[in-house]
């Protein structure tokens, strides 16, 4: 399961990140990296990007960019 | 002796305010070499010997965007005497993730815990003295908007800073990892031993910068031990570093921070969003914001009031009166001295090109001043939230929004605005198509063609057509851009929403004024100069003082006639009206009434406003013709007021001569295509 298939107001534990490159490597700058818990806020108006509370802050990305984040529930 | 210190955090974490708070208004702000990212430096306001560097906002010493490189190189190469790291005390895992790269570089640094006054009101505990024995670095609890604990700080800073002493690197690899990394380092053999560990950190990392920068004779011996940092780190060394550098920010956290037992009790930033980027609300929310600050700024019917004006036009208005003034006196005051009338020609072009620089600062502040409080309140942030969907599309950010709306008022301030973008790489092709949105001063040009050659048709579809024209162009050549000219590099939208706060007057106040000054001052002079240039042009040849008719820029006009004739308007005259209307772009219309038939001023007025046509232009203008006329002048080079703004902002020559470049190419073909296709239709 991605953090793309969880709804606002799921939470879930991230297990693995399959990005690459630099994007990988903001992902996990950003405190996404295995083992932390994660939760989806909601999506923006528009239905994209959404947003996320990771560790005591809120991050926005883009539904691809949260495909590419393996959680578990 | 003079120390410097370098000022590293995240973005939003209160560095600026921290900045402006120790330095007050005494900042040279300028750019870094070769990136549209701001350089800031500044005296200390209780010691002028202590140099303070505001570096760029980062979340990582990453190479991946402009800020991290910058801030990176700085830190390990210019290495300044000490490094104030400022954590947000309120999301403090993330900040201390950058706090822990930078003790990987050794530097010698303090800790400025900001925000300890909403840690504290939300109940939270920060144990300092704790994190600080932890880290082996002062930590310093502080609120920079009070200006609380600064005297503290600036004092462990500069004790710091003359110690030299180096932060020594936590230990936060496991055992084998750790082991690889240090067999890399002693592979460099470097007389510095923080180098050769932070560059090997590096190379576990897979860092291609630094990886170019293993010697040939070692490249082997580094790749192995790269490979077996990898193995220990369970296949992906890269991510086995950012993760031990969180489990070891877990850590100190779990040691450091005491949570309120209350539970998670809603915050007003959270109520606040609920409405701002609520799924209904946030767009009719958003439309009322930017109307507010585009009819701030350039409305005349402020607020649909009539002849109401914005607090911009208002303010530009009176800046104007006060110049005609003063310039009036001095003509006058010229010409009891007797001055020759190229003299005074002089004079008054001169006076012209520092009232054109001086038209703009009214604008150019309030614009800022709205700006710096949607940047600095958070709001700014959602603004890409909630616009992403749209222009992802041609590549862009949903920030690009702003500098592309204001573009519609004016370029000079829009293009400033463009400063408020995230990426280097946005920043560059924002401004770039900014100048397409059609500005105020060229609907004067519309309106002289809408009213002569196409006075039997719809003129405001004619018109409209312009301008959506300009907003077509610039989709296209942003998504052209993206694609071809900027194409390694990457783009992502993992970005942090910061929590909403009132932002202080103090720094609201200083970024407007800085804007304003680096405005006139940097801008200014490349207005001026291009404007006593053009009429040094216009008015004079061999033999002196003449009529336009005769002057170098008609002799120029008939010389670059033949390059636009393909767009149907090969005359010499069309040519002096694109470069009289680099001065302003309703310039056109002043030239075309002296060039046509020598026109009253009063009918100049008048066909600016589109109430008379000027029918001496039909013997040159056809109606595909005067179309292509009308879009090769909203495309091409903006006016040299414009043209100063991007030098300012690009901070280079280089790079305002390719997106001047790139306008005027595009400017030729659209134009072109207009011609050709008008001419069959037609």
């Amino acid at each position: 399961m991605t953090l793309r298939d969880l709804k606002p107001g799921q939470q879930g534990k991230v297990i693995g990140v399959t990005a690459t490159g630099a994007m990988k490597r903001r992902i996990m700058d950003m405190g996404v990296t295995p083992g932390v818990e994660i939760k989806v806020i909601k999506t923006a108006p528009l239905g994209d990007p959404v947003e996320v509370h990771v560790r005591g802050y809120e991050l926005s990305m883009r539904k691809d960019e949260a495909a590419q984040i393996q959680v578990e529930a | 002796m003079s120390v410097t210190i370098a000022l590293a955090g995240n973005p939003n974490c209160g560095k600026t305010t921290l900045f402006n708070e120790l330095t007050g208004s005494r900042q040279h702000v300028g750019n870094w070499p070769g990136v549209t990212v701001e350089k800031k430096e500044g005296a200390y306001r209780k010691d002028k010997d202590v140099v303070i560097m505001d570096l760029p906002g980062t979340y990582s010493l990453s190479p991946y965007s402009a800020e991290e490189i910058i801030a990176r190189d700085y830190i390990v190469k210019e290495r300044p005497d000490a490094v104030i790291n400022i954590v947000d005390g309120t999301s403090i895992e993330r900040n201390l993730y950058l706090t822990v790269q930078i003790m990987e570089t050794g530097i010698p640094m303090v800790v400025a815990m900001n925000m300890m006054d909403e840690v504290e009101s939300r109940g939270d505990r920060i144990d300092c003295s704790r994190l600080s024995e932890l880290l082996g670095v002062s930590v310093i609890p502080i609120v920079a908007r009070t200006g609380k604990g600064l005297a503290e700080l600036m004092e462990a800073a500069v004790r710091e800073a003359k110690s030299g002493r180096r932060s020594e690197g936590p230990h936060m690899f496991d055992h084998e990892l750790a082991d690889a990394i240090s067999a890399i380092g002693r592979v460099f053999g470097n007389e510095d031993a923080d180098e050769n560990r932070w560059m090997a950190i590096k190379l576990a990392e897979n860092d291609e910068i630094i990886g170019r920068m293993v010697p040939e004779d070692k490249k082997e011996a580094v790749q192995l031990l790269v490979d077996r940092a990898n193995k220990a780190a369970g296949g992906d060394a890269e991510a086995g570093i950012a993760d031990s550098r969180y489990r070891y920010i877990g850590k100190l956290v779990r040691e450091c921070v005491r949570k309120s037992g209350a539970g998670h009790k809603e915050t007003r930033s959270e109520m606040l969003d609920k409405i701002l980027t609520h799924r209904v609300l946030a767009l009719p929310v958003f439309a009322g914001i930017m109307y507010l600050l585009f009819a701030c700024t350039f409305s005349e019917n402020f607020l649909f009031v009539p002849g109401l004006p914005s607090p911009g036009v208002w303010l530009a208005g009176i800046v104007e009166d006060a110049w005609g003034l003063a310039a009036g006196k001095v003509i006058g005051a010229a010409q009891g001295l007797g001055a020759s009338g190229w003299a005074l020609g002089l004079v008054s072009s001169c006076l012209d090109g520092m009232g054109a620089v001086l038209g703009f600062l009214p604008l150019v502040l309030v614009l800022f001043l709205l700006l710096s409080f949607l940047e600095d309140s958070g709001y700014m942030a959602r603004v890409a939230f909630v616009m992403d969907r749209i222009f992802r599309h041609f590549g862009l950010s949903g920030r690009s929004f702003i500098p592309m709306l204001m573009g519609f008022g004016c370029s000079v301030p829009a293009l400033m605005a463009s400063r408020t973008l995230e990426s280097d790489k946005d920043r560059k092709i924002t401004m770039m198509i900014t100048p397409f949105m059609s500005c105020g001063a060229k609907l004067p040009v519309y309106a002289m063609f809408a009213a002569t050659l196409f006075a039997g048709s719809n003129q405001t579809a004619v018109v409209f057509s312009i301008y959506m024209l300009g907003i077509l162009a610039a989709v296209i050549s942003a998504w052209i851009l993206n694609k071809f000219a900027f194409k390694n590099e990457a783009s992502n939208f993992i970005m942090e929403l910061p929590s909403y706060r009132i932002p202080t007057l103090k720094s609201v106040l200083i970024h407007g004024w800085e804007k304003v000054k680096g405005f006139a001052v940097k801008a200014g002079t490349v207005i001026f100069a291009s404007t006593v240039l053009i009429w040094f042009l216009s008015n004079f040849n061999f033999g002196g003082m003449c009529a336009m008719e005769e002057s170098f820029l008609a002799a120029m006009g008939n010389g670059i006639k033949w390059i636009f004739a393909p767009l149907g308007f090969g005359d010499w005259r069309a040519c002096v009206g694109v470069v009289t209307g680099w001065i302003a772009k309703e310039n056109i219309v002043a030239t075309f009434g002296q060039l046509f038939g020598n026109v009253s001023e009063e009918t100049v007025e008048a066909v600016m406003a589109g109430e008379q046509a000027l029918p001496a232009i039909e013997e040159v203008f056809s109606r595909s013709s005067a179309y292509a006329y009308m879009a090769f002048n909203l495309l091409c080079m903006p006016c040299f007021a414009a043209v100063g703004a991007m030098k300012r902002e690009y901070g280079s020559w280089k790079w305002t001569l390719r997106a001047v470049g790139f306008q005027m190419a595009t400017a030729y073909v659209a134009a072109l295509v207009i011609n050709v296709i008008g001419s069959m239709i037609v």
